[in-house]
């Protein structure tokens, strides 16, 4: 049967030729391997996210009114819906956690050296992307963290100089966070940001496939001295096949985490009510969050939200920018590259442990 | 050149007049406050202190209560002839007050809003009514509200701020040397200061929670006769009185003369009503009158026993609902559901006002019923639980058979075709 249809698909649009490029793909072999199946697992919670939100979106209703009783009907109601949207919380999360370790592995096993840059420079943004699906979902269920939260957070948009206030009154849709803001979010969130993550998506994986998988310098220098020690594996079906395994387990991972913790749904958003104590964003940002409050208000004679907000955004800059760094002055911008990976890391670790320990 | 310089000199000169001027202004309408400030107590009165004062910031001065005239910097300022009064006596206090804050039209051009029959109502007052009779140890205006630095009662710092009102009046209320003669207990502070309505007013910070004030008036101040005690605690307790009125104690207290919720409740020292004042232990009420094993006595020990059963359901059904909740179950219907219970078992206690079995057991079981509804709910969602939790292990299993299933499948896949 499988070899009938693809004798007509054949016929048709010389399918052999289209896959032929994916069955001489092959990967390398060697001791840091491992890294790269979190590229995969992370666009397998991608999609992950995409069934789980399109079945969510039978039920969800994009309204303050109605957002909060929506998903507490998904949660208590709907035939399996605690299972699908603990899942789409968990998934969510555990997505960015893995695009931030496949960053992180690309930039110690320095795989966004030349000619990957724009391989680099695509999966950013995807990262961006991911951050941005973060923020805009997590208002989404209308809870009292959460309205609060995005009220810290576009509070924070509206400092950026110059464009920081017109920036924030666009994502707001006024000048507080109120119905509007649910509807521009809930927008961004199932339409604009999937077209776009789904289109960056393929310019990556596009990439990747043209340029091939890197090669650890260490790794590379060892085979190009002694070529009989190059080892590969092709992709179909050998490196797909342990792909495969890892996104099971990430399967079961994840089901498990819903099954045991589901994600919670809080108490239902009070504009008019004072800000509970405690208020703070989702993990991811709160390296950010907990650096500006710690700011003192005044830098010089520049606010200190100011001064934080342009700072993290020349780091993001310089971040961005960090494969041609590495080309530059050799030896020492390789150095560079690598104090400043290790710095980032250990940074946002500790600032987020702190963020998580302070009261 | 000279015309320009001489001009400025000129206009220097007049500024310089002018402000001297202002300045000897200034010094003249404080000359009370130049030579009472640096004078002893009671006669100091500085002038910061004057400047907290209402009468200070709506304009009034000195002069105002003790005459004289204040622009005069020697003594004739202190002449009779200026119409200085000196120091007011205090038999002089309350008609002096009253003149302006009696007189409705005075009054309406600082505060219209304010009441003017203070004065009236200090007549009827218990201190009004010795005053009159010529006591002057009694409270006059000043006693209550200070003199000099007298603050709206809105002020937090206001001796009649809710927030003080009990520690003002017990100035005097609880000094055994100052109340000798009055033949009445001294220990209303004491008391007061152990009662709920105290803890609802300063721990809970509720200002409308009772104090001194609140049940024996301000101006008018006097103790609730044994007929209006209970008209006074229902203007806030309005659902007890309306049971109250319903039993049969209420004719029973009044025919023997006892002043209804005092009785029970006592009056300064209002304490938390809890169940065991149904019951027979020393914090029980009913037993002080009732006999044992009366047919009274059998209809408290139902309602106690109804309200322990009431009670127990909602913590069995809490502890199930908290157990759900740690677990990651939603049950905030449960939760809602719950409350409700709570305010049944709340209405249940007011309707015990009633002493009606009957009356106190249909409000019971509306909360027993709502209970059972939540603790069904906590079990449904923990049987969801375990539910979830044999899916998972089910599909966990599944999981680990695919895992090693194609782990098997890729060593032998990769044994007959050596890799690249």
């Amino acid at each position: 049967m499988f070899t009938r249809v693809q004798g007509w698909l054949d016929e048709r649009f010389h399918w052999a030729d289209i896959i032929g490029p994916l069955k001489k793909k092959t990967v390398p072999i060697h001791r840091l391997s491992y890294w790269y199946f979190l590229g995969g697992i992370t666009l397998f919670l991608f999609l992950i996210q995409v069934c789980t939100g399109i079945l969510i979106l039978l039920y969800y209703r994009p309204s303050a009114n109605e957002a909060f009783e929506s998903v507490q009907y998904i949660m208590t109601r709907v035939q399996f819906g605690w299972l699908i949207r603990s899942i789409h919380s968990w998934a969510a999360n555990l997505m960015i956690f893995t695009a931030f370790s496949h960053m992180f592995s690309v930039v110690f096993l320095r795989a966004y050296r030349k000619p990957r840059e724009l391989t680099w420079l695509s999966g950013m943004f995807l990262l961006f992307l991911a951050m941005g699906f973060g923020f805009s979902g997590y208002l989404l269920p209308w809870n009292t963290l959460a309205f609060f939260a995005t009220k810290v957070g576009t509070e924070i948009t509206g400092q950026v100089p110059v464009i920081g206030h017109p920036l924030m009154v666009l994502l707001r849709g006024g000048e507080d966070v109120t119905g509007a803001t649910l509807t521009r979010f809930f927008g961004l969130h199932v339409a604009v940001l999937p077209g776009l993550t789904t289109v960056l998506i393929l310019v990556h994986l596009a990439l990747v496939q043209y340029f091939g998988i890197s090669v650890p310098p260490g790794v590379e220098a060892r085979w190009k001295a002694s070529p009989g020690d190059a080892r590969q594996m092709k992709f179909f079906p050998s490196f797909f096949l342990r792909e495969l395994m890892a996104w099971y387990i990430a399967l079961g991972v994840l089901g498990a985490l819903a099954a045991l913790l589901p994600w919670e749904l809080g108490t239902k958003a009070d504009p008019f009510a004072p800000a509970p104590a405690g208020i703070r964003p989702e993990w991811y940002f709160m390296f950010m969050f907990q650096t500006l409050k710690k700011i003192p208000a005044k830098v010089w004679f520049v606010d200190g939200e100011i001064v934080g907000i342009v700072v993290f955004g020349v780091a993001g800059l310089l971040w961005l920018l960090l494969p041609f760094f590495d080309q530059l002055a050799r030896g020492r911008g390789r150095r560079f590259v690598m104090g400043a990976g290790v710095f980032a890391l250990c940074y946002m670790i500790s600032m987020t442990i702190y963020g998580y320990m302070a009261k | 050149m000279d015309t320009w310089r001489n001009s400025c000199c000129a206009v220097a000169l007049l500024l310089l007049m002018f402000f001297c001027d202002g300045l000897a202004c200034a010094q003249q309408q404080n000359t009370c406050l130049d030579c009472h400030s640096a004078l002893d107590p009671p006669l100091q009165v500085t002038a910061e202190t004057f400047a907290q004062d209402i009468h200070s910031q709506k304009g009034l001065t000195c002069a105002s209560c003790h005459g004289g005239d204040p622009t005069k910097a020697d003594p004739e300022a202190m002449s009779k002839s200026a119409g200085f009064r000196g120091k007011i006596e205090r038999s002089q206090i309350p008609a002096l007050c009253g003149s302006c804050h009696s007189d409705a039209a005075f009054m309406r051009k600082y505060n219209p809003s304010l009441r003017t029959d203070q004065l009236g109502q200090y007549k009827t007052s218990v201190h009004g009514r010795l005053f009159a009779k010529g006591d002057r140890n009694v409270a006059v205006c000043i006693d209550c509200h200070g003199v000099h630095d007298l603050r709206p009662a809105s002020d937090t710092r206001s001796k009649v701020h809710p927030l003080n009102v009990a520690q003002t009046c017990s100035r005097c209320h609880a000094d055994t040397a100052h109340m000798k003669g009055y033949a009445i207990p001294t220990d209303q502070f004491e008391k007061y200061n152990t009662s709920v309505h105290r803890e609802a007013m300063v721990a809970r910070g509720d200002l409308s929670a009772p104090t001194c004030t609140t049940c024996h008036g301000n101006h008018g101040a006097a103790p609730p006769g044994v007929d209006s005690v209970q008209n006074v605690c229902s203007t806030c307790h309005v659902f007890q009185n309306q049971m109250y009125e319903k039993s049969s104690h209420m004719s029973a207290f009044q025919a023997a003369g006892l002043p209804g919720c005092v009785v029970c409740h006592s009056n300064h020292g209002v304490s938390d009503p809890t169940d065991a004042r149904l019951g027979t232990g020393p914090q029980a009420v009913c037993m002080q009158c009732h006999t044992p094993g009366d047919s009274c006595d059998q209809a408290r020990a139902e309602m106690l026993a109804n309200l322990k059963s009431l009670e127990d359901a909602i913590r069995d059904s809490d502890k199930l609902l908290s157990v759900a909740e740690t677990s990651g179950m939603e049950v905030s219907q449960a939760r809602l559901d719950e409350d409700q219970a709570r305010d049944a078992l709340t209405k249940a206690r007011v309707t015990i006002h009633s002493f009606s079995k009957e009356l106190v057991n249909r409000d019971i079981q509306d909360g027993l019923n709502l209970a059972g509804k939540t603790l069904q709910a906590g079990k449904n969602a923990l049987a969801e639980r375990d539910y979830r939790r044999r899916g998972l292990g089910l599909a966990v299993i599944f999981i680990l058979l695919t895992v090693v299933g194609l782990f098997l499948y890729i060593r032998q896949s990769e044994r007959e075709a050596p890799k690249v």
